[in-house]
């Protein structure tokens, strides 16, 4: 894939799901931390906003039901991760 | 996911991080294997979530190993040392570790005791730190070592997460409550 702007976008969602991960993590040993109950709905928010924008540009993300496609199916023309 | 340029060599090293004893489809199936028999929520929620993270990292480590072999035919091949790897895959992953033993649920133990278990999981997280460490020493590219750093370091943070909840786990024994061979029971 040599689109720049395709791959700046899948970047930051990737770097605003880590931040999920992290965090969810750390809430499973820390549920009662309320700002890091924050920083997480934080980061959701930002994902829905981040993943709403790509998938808009260049189709679904995610399959089984996640996504809405265009016509023809979009989820086969999707980018694979280990050739990006 | 980039590697600056193939290194088949280097791919017969890392390949032991998708199927070997310490690598990631070993760590995922351990820990969404082990879930079922958690005592609490929170123990059930970190299992899961970890599993899922490591089936992730299986996936990177899949996307390096594809890319370090990118264009290597049969020569490259013998010449890296690891042309059974092409007569019987060629350009198709397997799950085995780095002297080609092939992935075994022996690499796997599930006592169904958490403490026996999550005892178990902090270890496996010290193994794949420690051989990321190795893996980090054998590569000058500095794309991958920034992949396999990545990957080291989840493996420092999974296992304090498990220090965790093994804490709570021998607390709420402490507390008041003993663990029969399947469940635990009020004191
Ligand atoms: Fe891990």
């Amino acid at each position: 894939m040599n689109c720049e702007k395709q791959l700046a976008m899948l970047k930051r969602i990737q770097e605003m799901e880590f931040v999920a991960v992290e965090l969810n993590l750390y809430l499973d040993t820390h549920p009662c931390d309320e700002d890091a109950i924050n920083d997480y709905n934080c980061a959701v928010d930002a994902l829905c906003k981040l993943k709403k924008e790509y998938e808009e540009e260049y189709g679904p993300l995610m399959n089984f039901g996640f996504s809405y496609s265009d016509k023809p199916w979009q989820w086969i023309e999707s980018p694979w991760p280990w050739e990006m | 996911m980039r590697v600056s340029c193939p290194d088949v060599k280097f791919a017969k090293m890392v390949i032991t991080q998708y199927g070997g004893p310490d690598g990631e489809l070993s760590a995922s199936l351990r820990y969404l294997n082990q879930r079922y028999s958690m005592p609490f929520n929170k123990a059930k929620a970190l299992l899961t979530d970890i599993g899922t993270e490591e089936l992730a990292h299986m996936e990177m480590i899949a996307a390096l190993v594809y890319k370090l072999i990118q264009g290597a035919d049969c020569e490259d091949f013998k010449a890296a040392g690891w042309e059974g790897q092409y007569v019987q895959h060629d350009h198709g992953l397997f799950w085995t570790d780095a002297n080609g033993v092939p992935w075994t649920a022996k690499y796997i133990a599930a006592l169904g005791d958490p403490i026996t278990d999550l005892t178990e999981d902090m270890a496996a997280e010290q193994k794949a730190r420690t051989t990321y460490e190795h893996l980090i020493e054998c590569t000058d590219d500095p794309c991958v070592k920034d992949t396999l750093r990545f990957l080291w370091e989840r493996e420092v943070v999974h296992f304090q997460r498990f220090g965790e909840m093994l804490n709570e786990v021998n607390e709420y024994m402490g507390k008041c409550h003993i663990w029969n061979g399947h469940k635990f029971e009020k004191k």
